[in-house]
């Protein structure tokens, strides 16, 4: 005791310590093995010796540019029609709720209690070339004849933003939660429209719960891979099978490594200019 | 009796530490000086140390055994809930049977497996069953462990055509478990028709309701079988390309649905997809689910392996030689073929068979006839490891 006391100067480390340590053992010793394997060469036959193989990083990029855009279109398309969905309905919930808010809330989580393999094979089954969803979108002339849901992008993509919505929502959920309704009436006392209140008051106010909400969405969407393996074919195939694979059925480390490094880099290069544009200060309210 | 996962790794001796090395380091690799150093059964299983006759397994039953093997390969009962003859298996023996149908594909199996086995740990299963070339990998890396052949006297009941592959000429570390045919799957109602070849899947009529395996020695190896080139022998890397180009084109157009391990079973029964590659004896298990299913060997050939039982690093040796040994009892083995309908490798089992499925005996993929057999072919074992092949095949597969 004494000796923090001569010492105070240290108990805000010591404080820190436990933190410091989870972050030092879970995140900065895997990535430094990331980067340390992503130049690494070799085959399981042979074993690894780390070369600085730069190649694998051109290689990498040159060889799976098509799946690495095509997982931020779907990352981002999922993300928008997360953003479409979930807004109005939280909105609804927060303003409109009254005492079902909880229950309500429930629902949009209800589903997620279920593991999210078994939940996405259901859209297996919902999807499914005789089931009654494209039946139902044959008879409307939705979908061709001979078309099909299952296996196309429309599946990967509803996939995706299906299983990604909570994250959308319930951030949004507290943002707008939090505002006071009496802003909106004052708007309206003021004379403005319904519209322009949304504009010029909800929506700014709901920032924070909207910018953490498509982060949420779009960084883990842009590396799945589930979705695209169980409702895609290969032409639907993601950056996150291709390190899935390399990683688990190739061997193939290093180049496994090098992709995971790069698409860490994409993301964090576009959470950037993101909240460049939007401004960080707004996440925290 | 010690628990086969508990089992006590008494400190390594240097000497030990020098021979295992040595050994494995006949390539000098980091795998094999890893699993040198990984505790007993790193030596075992090196193909190196081939007669040194050194080992003294203790010969104790094992309470429990866990087995991996692929999905539909077992008999079960009728509506699923046990399985036979590992029943009968615990009641003869004692030991409990763990077992395992997490098998979906060979690659996927050896990427999971294949970390601890380096470091020379053992992956809590006392038997696997790969297909032999994976069996004959797992084996030049030190990863198996020698049968207790003392434990099994009914290898005697092992097929001729069997008993001496390259790779083990004398079964010192594997037995086969099922040979298979892989040939198409199909739905003839909804393919509108018989299909006799390969080339019939690319039919436009059938764009996105077909599915191909992931595995390249039997996809590549139909199709190369198409082009009138036999996968057995030495693979032309110009018909290689030739074939994987078809390929290429397939999933280009849409044509594929998807590339699939085991898992093809799924989609195929449901109706999703009207025609796979497939493997023998899943399409005539999932009968009772889509019975209209059919199987056929294209007129071209079709491709065949067998899928073989090793007892990897850690396993318990004597408890899976003698869960080896039972299943090579050609009345077990009976029981099993008139569930699994898949080739068996043990002698006598069509004589034991006739008792009790005699319509069995007559089909020709489960007992194939000496012409039926001339129409299979085993991929060669060399162009299934060459790295540019398996290269082009993984851009094939999209991944």
């Amino acid at each position: 005791m004494s000796f923090l006391h001569r010492h105070g100067w240290l108990t805000p480390y010591l404080l820190l310590a436990p933190g410091i340590a989870f972050l030092v053992l879970f995140f900065v010793v895997p990535l430094y093995y990331l980067g340390y394997t992503s130049l690494q060469e070799g085959t399981v036959q042979v074993g690894y010796t780390f070369t600085w193989a730069w190649d694998n990083y051109s290689e990498a990029f040159s060889t799976y540019q098509e799946q690495f855009i095509r997982s931020l279109q779907y990352a981002g398309i999922a993300t928008v029609l997360a953003l479409l969905i979930s807004y109005p309905l939280t909105y609804w919930i927060a303003f409109r709720g009254g005492r079902w808010k909880n229950l309500l809330l429930l629902f949009i989580i209800a589903p997620f209690f279920v593991t999210y393999l078994i939940r996405t094979l259901a859209w297996q089954n919902i999807l499914a070339d005789d089931g009654f969803l494209v039946g139902v979108m044959q008879a409307l002339g939705l979908v061709s004849d001979d078309g099909r849901l299952l296996a196309t992008s429309t599946a990967v993509i509803a996939g995706i933003t299906y299983n990604f919505l909570p994250f959308m929502a319930l951030p949004l959920y507290v943002a707008l939660e939090q505002i006071d309704p009496r802003l909106i009436e004052a708007a309206k006392d003021l004379y403005s429209s319904s519209t322009k209140a949304f504009l010029r008051v909800t929506l700014p106010l709901s920032a924070p719960g909207l910018i953490a909400g498509t982060l949420l969405t779009f960084i883990p969407a842009a590396g799945d891979f589930i979705n695209a393996e169980l409702l895609g074919t290969p032409n639907q195939a993601m950056i996150g099978n291709v390190i899935q694979s390399k990683f688990l059925e190739i061997t193939d480390y290093g180049q496994a490594a090098a992709l995971s490094v790069i698409l860490m880099a994409v993301i964090l290069l576009m959470i950037a200019i993101y909240t460049r544009i939007l401004g960080t200060e707004r996440m925290t309210g | 009796m010690n628990h086969p996962f508990e089992r006590i790794h008494g400190p390594m001796t240097r000497k030990q530490l020098l021979r295992r090395a040595a050994v494995g380091g006949a390539t000098l690799s980091l795998p094999g000086i890893l699993a040198a150093c990984g505790g007993d059964g790193g030596i075992e299983g090196q193909q190196a140390a081939t007669g040194a006759g050194d080992t003294t397994v203790a010969q104790e039953l094992a309470d429990e055994i866990t087995v991996s093997n692929w999905p539909f390969y077992i008999d079960q009962n009728d509506d699923a809930t046990s399985f036979p003859t590992l029943d009968q298996f615990t009641e003869e023996t004692g030991v409990k049977v763990n077992y395992l149908e997490d098998i979906n594909s060979n690659e996927e199996f050896f990427g999971e497996i294949q970390a601890p086995l380096s470091r020379g740990q053992g992956i809590d299963r006392d038997i696997i069953v790969p297909t032999a070339w994976l069996a004959a990998r797992l084996l030049n890396l030190g990863y198996l462990q020698k049968l207790d052949k003392s434990a099994i006297p009914n290898i005697d009941n092992l097929e001729d055509t069997l008993a001496s592959p390259a790779w083990d000429p004398n079964r010192d570390y594997s037995l086969p478990w099922q040979s298979y045919i892989t040939g198409v799957g199909y739905d003839p109602k909804k393919v509108g028709g018989e299909i006799t070849s390969v080339e019939q899947l690319l039919d436009p009529a059938l764009k996105g309701k077909i599915t191909m395996l992931d595995s390249m020695e039997d996809t590549i190896g139909l199709f190369l079988l198409e082009m009138g080139v036999d996968p057995s022998g030495e693979i032309d890397p110009t018909a290689y390309d030739e074939a994987v180009a078809k390929v290429q084109k397939a999933v280009d157009d849409g044509q594929i649905r998807s590339f699939t391990g085991n898992d093809y079973t799924g989609p195929l029964a449901k109706g999703d997809v009207w025609a796979s590659l497939a493997w023998s004896g899943d399409i005539l298990i999932l009968q009772p689910d889509n019975p209209n299913l059919q199987f056929t060997v294209p007129d071209a050939g079709g491709m065949t392996s067998v899928d073989t039982m090793v007892i990897p690093t850690g396993g318990d040796v004597y408890t899976a030689s003698t869960f080896m040994n039972f299943f090579y009892d050609p009345e077990i083995a009976a029981q099993v073929t008139a569930y699994v309908q898949y080739i068996t490798p043990v002698k006598g089992t069509k004589e034991a068979i006739e008792a009790t499925n005699p319509e069995l005996v007559e089909d020709p993929l489960v007992f194939p006839t000496p012409e039926a057999l001339e129409n299979l072919y085993e991929f060669n074992a060399e162009a299934i490891e060459n790295p540019e092949f398996q290269e082009q095949w993984q851009a094939v597969i999209g991944v």
